[in-house]
């Protein structure tokens, strides 16, 4: 009995302040408020709220039968909570369906798996028992940042209690049969590992901003064929969809036409007969793993090396996250709830991503040079930022 | 191809852009003749073959006939500088009593032209104008070439001689030189030329705009080319040991002294980095017509001690200069390209650029400011002092950006504005 499962991320990174040298020591206000407030209400009206709505919708309209997993991260929540609580409110009434999963990550979408394993798990509690406070549920599939997979961080996540672990890559490895298979990692004994559609996403991706823009959307009917074939010539067992909430999101509203193309998809995929959208937990109980996946940190098609070029391969980036993961033991010293809110708030992944100089000239010719200008002043930011909360931690 | 400078006769970049694209253009096979206002024929050992409007051999009827059909152009009698500020050459500048300033003396007709920026611009623009239509009456070539609007006069005489098409090179705008208190008379002589030619070729977008929006020209006949730089051949690895960086850290400002190049937005940059870090040194070298002001605003901010003035430098004492640097700051209010970052990020010194400059459009791995934001500037200079990972990453990007910025792609799209305007031209 084949399946889909849908899994949206929710993440949006907390926006910094411009803060200068000369602010060094005058102020310690990193979080630009007004900023964040600004942009999420955008987002709350444009995307986050409509395609709530939009899901719970479809949820109640199939009697449970269509079913969406969130891997909200906990930066979001931190912004959600702080000035749009009525987002997480709409994230609440959709877990109250019993047809929504939420994943486990750790908590700021950080890259704390590369520098300091307590530090790891301890965001991975707390994400943990985020989501049990706020929906009620105890979250059994792992995520790292970026879908980054490991037999390392496959072991943390089974010790850890998870059944399963969601990541992108296999390609060339010895047992790969493609993306729509359940694997087991090389080292453990229960934990399940799902692998990313990457080109059935991409496709859904393009889509919902191509689509829209010229009008001419693909019927849904078309994209439920590709994915039964999909399944039918890989003899596959589930193809995971992993799609960024926001990017669709803005899409799934009703004035882009892009709503009825969901529920079309939704309609088209619950009328095959035995096909069933499903959560990656039910994927983990329901399947018996086809191979087992050795992923050494070099294996191809997980190399996790070139996963993390774009957040951690060059001097900026390591020099940034070097500074930031030896403030450790004087923030744990501190004892103090807010140095640690802040030293994890600024683990985020994306001030690393906005620091990446690979390829920078080719965004700045599609007008995407990033929030910063430049991945220098990105790093001059970020390090005045954390040359002051060093001096804090140090007074 | 006009000019008013060719190394070693120049003053700055105009000089530096001519060498460099020419050079490119020659390597391609086509060869240059390159009149300037004043050589040592002595001296030709250059890639283009250099005349020298001084003293070239005039007969009555290139005299007689200055009927530019350019109702823009007069004599005024005011203190044109184009590029303010640069009078040392006045000592050279040898005038006649002739009023038309020909000199007969050994039985031929010719002027006595400096090819400096002083008093009498105005006439030596005019007087190079009437010895172009001279050069056109005696070379044969396919098209003309002109740089800024010194040259406007000789290129629509040496057109107006020839038929040939000109082509006119914009590398500085007056509204660039002098934001609004612009020379009337140099407008009118920029905007006629620029009407007239067959084609305009800008330095960069940012200067494009320029022309579209201040001087009315249709953006359809105005075609960009970037500039480029080259390495000199005596490096100035040389340099590395002997005077390299040292543990004082040095800044660098490298250009006139003039309202254009921003020069007191550097000294209140560097006031404020003197604060935090008073062991910096901060280095202006040039000279121009706002040189003492500054001197004077650098005592009164009592930054003395750290701040020095060198004065005019030119070859390798510019080389040496950048490498003893540890960052280059280009403060320019309005820089149409800006060759020097191209150069100082050759010597492997990271830039801070203005946003108002040509060359932020191609230079992607460096700093770039608003030229008014000292705050930020400041920030940048500290940045770079005080985190060596942000130096060590954007130096390895420039240094593979700047490989790709080269005098033989400038030279390509020029030949190929070429082929199109003699294309348009018909068969003559």
């Amino acid at each position: 009995m084949p399946g889909i499962c849908l899994c949206f991320q929710v993440h949006r990174p907390v926006i910094l302040k411009r803060y200068t040298f000369f602010d060094i020591g005058r102020h310690h206000l990193y979080e630009d408020q007004e900023a964040n407030r600004r942009i999420l209400n955008q987002l709350a009206d444009s995307c986050y709220l409509p395609a709530n709505r939009l899901l719970l919708r479809l949820m109640e309209k199939s009697e449970g039968r269509f079913r969406v997993a969130f891997a909200l991260s906990g930066a979001m929540i931190h912004l959600c909570e702080k000035y749009r609580q009525d987002i997480m409110e709409g994230f609440r009434r959709l877990a109250d369906t019993g047809c929504v999963e939420f994943l486990n990550e750790a908590d700021p979408h950080s890259l704390a798996f590369l520098f300091s394993p307590r530090e790891f798990r301890e965001q991975i509690e707390a994400h943990k028992k985020k989501i049990q406070e706020l929906f009620g549920q105890n979250p059994t599939t792992f995520h790292c940042t970026d879908l980054i997979y490991s037999n390392e961080l496959a072991g943390v996540a089974e010790e850890m209690g998870h059944s399963a672990f969601l990541a992108e890559g296999g390609q060339g490895l010895p047992g790969f049969q493609g993306p729509d298979f359940v694997y087991q990692p090389a080292d453990c004994a229960r934990l399940k590992l799902l692998l990313r559609n990457y080109h059935l996403s991409a496709d859904i991706r393009l889509h919902f901003s191509d689509g829209s823009r010229n009008g001419h959307p693909f019927p849904a009917g078309w994209f439920a064929e590709r994915i039964l074939h999909s399944l039918e010539n890989s003899g596959g067992q589930v193809v995971n969809l992993f799609l960024d909430y926001e990017t669709s999101g803005k899409y799934l509203t009703p004035d882009r036409g892009n709503s009825e193309f969901l529920q079309a998809l939704s309609a088209e995929m619950l009328g095959q007969p035995d096909f069933h959208f499903q959560l990656p937990a039910e994927i983990a109980q329901r399947y018996d793993p086809q191979a087992r996946l050795d992923v050494t940190d070099s294996a191809s098609g997980f190399d996790i090396h070139r996963n993390l070029t774009t957040v951690a391969g060059n001097a900026m980036q390591q020099d940034a996250l070097r500074a930031l993961y030896d403030l450790e033991e004087a923030v744990r010293k501190r004892k103090d709830a807010d140095c640690l809110a802040i030293w994890r708030m600024l683990q985020t992944s994306d001030y690393f991503n906005y620091m990446c100089t690979e390829g920078f000239a080719d965004r700045v010719r599609r007008h995407d040079s990033g929030p910063y200008g430049s991945p220098y002043e990105s790093y001059i930011n970020y390090m005045n930022i954390l040359e002051d909360f060093s001096r804090t931690l140090q007074s | 191809m006009f000019g008013w400078e060719f190394p070693p006769y120049m003053s700055g970049g105009l000089g530096t852009a001519c060498s460099g694209l020419t050079g490119a253009l020659t390597g391609f096979g086509h060869p240059v003749l390159f009149v300037i206002p004043h050589c040592d024929p002595a001296e030709e050992a250059s890639h283009v073959s250099l005349i020298s409007a001084s003293g070239f051999p005039l007969l009555e009827t290139d005299l007689a006939c200055p009927a530019l059909k350019n109702p823009d152009v007069r004599t005024v009698d005011s203190l044109l500088m184009p590029y303010t500020g640069d009078h040392r050459y006045r000592e050279r500048l040898k005038r006649r009593n002739d009023p038309e300033g020909t000199g007969t003396s050994s039985g031929t007709l010719s002027f006595d032209l400096s090819g400096n920026y002083g008093p009498d611009l105005m006439q030596e623009v005019r007087r190079f104008g009437m010895v172009a239509g001279a050069v056109a009456r005696r070379h044969s070539f396919d098209i003309i070439h002109a740089h800024d609007w010194m040259t406007v006069h000789a290129g629509l005489y040496a057109r107006e001689i020839s038929g040939k098409p000109l082509i006119l090179h914009i590398h500085s705008l007056e509204f660039d030189r002098s934001g609004n208190r612009i020379d009337p008379a140099i407008y009118d002589m920029e905007r006629h030329g620029m009407r007239a030619a067959d084609h305009v070729i800008a330095v960069s977008q940012y200067t494009k705009e320029m022309i579209v929006e201040h001087y009315g020209i249709d953006r359809r006949k105005i075609s960009v080319v970037y500039n480029a730089a080259t390495r000199h051949p005596d490096s100035i690895t040389r340099f590395d040991q002997s005077s390299g960086r040292g543990e004082i850290k040095t800044v660098l400002f490298l250009g006139r002294i003039t309202f254009q190049k921003g020069p007191e937005y550097f000294i209140e940059a560097a006031a404020r980095v003197l604060k935090v870090f008073p062991e910096v040194r901060f280095i202006m070298a040039g000279s121009g017509d706002l040189m003492n002001l500054m001197i004077e605003r650098v005592a009164e901010l009592g930054i003395g001690q750290n701040f020095h003035f060198t004065g005019f430098l030119r070859g390798s004492d510019v080389e040496r200069i950048f490498a003893r640097s540890d960052l280059y700051v280009m403060p320019s209010v309005s820089e149409p390209f800006g060759i020097a970052p191209l150069e100082a990020l050759l010597c492997d010194v990271p830039v801070i650029i203005s946003k108002q400059s040509g060359v932020s459009e191609i230079l992607h791995h460096a700093l770039k400011v608003n030229f008014w934001d000292i705050d930020e500037m400041a920030d940048n200079m500290i940045a770079v002092l005080k985190y060596p990972a942000l130096v060590k990453e954007m130096m390895l990007r420039a240094s593979e950006e700047i490989k790709r910025i080269r005098w033989q792609n400038s030279a390509a799209r020029v030949i190929g504005i070429y082929r199109r305007v003699l294309a348009a031209a018909g068969p003559t």
